[in-house]
């Protein structure tokens, strides 16, 4: 993965990220979102994670914010007009959030890997799917099933909490 | 190059900023779409390690990607819900903004 590359996407991913929070207008952070998730399918590709970043682009850049923009659309939400700002709240939530990248700063300079580079791949991970598949049925086949009650149960649920009249 | 430690900070900012957003905002979909950006964060630091970590066969390990693919499908699944939870919200309160939600403040 050249440098420049990296930088291109990790940047898109964290001004769009940012543009997401300070947006007023939910349909353009839901819009912003989009973008990011695709910088990061992008930086999952260059981590030869190619299964990862597709059902990434899959999942979020399709789904989920088909489902986030339907539901925007459907209740009709302006852009949230501006209300006295909460400073105390809004103060601490910056200081825990500043608090908690210093800590993370801390934790990844001090970690020794963190300096190496990445060891090279002596085979293609192109047919990465093939390995994945493998490895979710053979070694990991009851939590997949586990995962697949899990959505069928969030589906019903779904159905079950947006009917009209609630009883 | 690129080291592990630059793919661990784009991470940890990716987190700080979803963070920030459930911290500051008050409109829940906003809210619910910094709690993607941090689920997001965490997958990316997963697959940094995964593509660090290269085992004897010469490829990466796969068991935190089948990891992650489970990350991504109990995310997927707890959007649908959390987002009929705020339509359900909308149509007894005819509101999103959290603040206007204060019956189980203490």
């Amino acid at each position: 993965m050249p440098l420049i590359l990296f930088w291109i996407f990790a940047t898109l991913m964290l001004v769009f990220g940012a543009a997401v929070v300070i947006n007023r207008n939910p349909v353009a952070s839901a819009l912003n979102l989009v973008v990011s998730f695709l910088g990061l399918a992008a930086l999952f590709m260059s981590l030869d994670a190619y299964f990862i970043g597709i059902i990434q682009v899959l999942v979020y850049g399709g789904a989920v914010m088909v489902l986030f923009l339907f539901i925007i659309m459907l209740l009709d939400l302006r852009a949230e007009k501006l209300r006295r700002i909460n400073w105390p709240a809004a103060a601490g939530g910056i200081a825990v959030a500043l608090a908690f990248f210093v800590q993370i700063s801390y934790v990844v300079g001090h970690f020794k890997p963190a300096q190496k580079t990445f060891p090279p791949l002596t085979r293609s991970t192109i047919d990465d799917v093939h390995n994945v598949g493998r490895l979710l049925f053979d070694n990991y086949n009851l939590p997949f099933q586990i995962i697949g009650v899990l959505v069928l149960v969030a589906s019903v649920g779904v159905i079950v909490l947006s009917r009209r009249e609630v009883p | 190059m690129v080291t592990l430690g630059d793919y661990l900070m784009v991470s940890g900012l990716l987190f700080t900023i979803g963070f920030a957003g459930a911290m500051l905002r008050r409109n829940i979909i906003t809210i619910l779409m910094s709690l993607e950006l941090m689920l997001n964060a965490a997958n990316l630091s997963l697959v940094a390690f995964s593509r660090f970590q290269v085992g004897a066969n010469g490829l990466p390990n796969y068991h935190v990607q089948v990891f992650v693919f489970f990350i991504i499908t109990v995310a997927a699944a707890e959007v649908a819900v959390g987002l009929a939870i705020i339509v359900a919200l909308y149509r007894s309160r005819q509101t999103t903004h959290v603040e206007d939600l204060t019956t189980l403040k203490f």
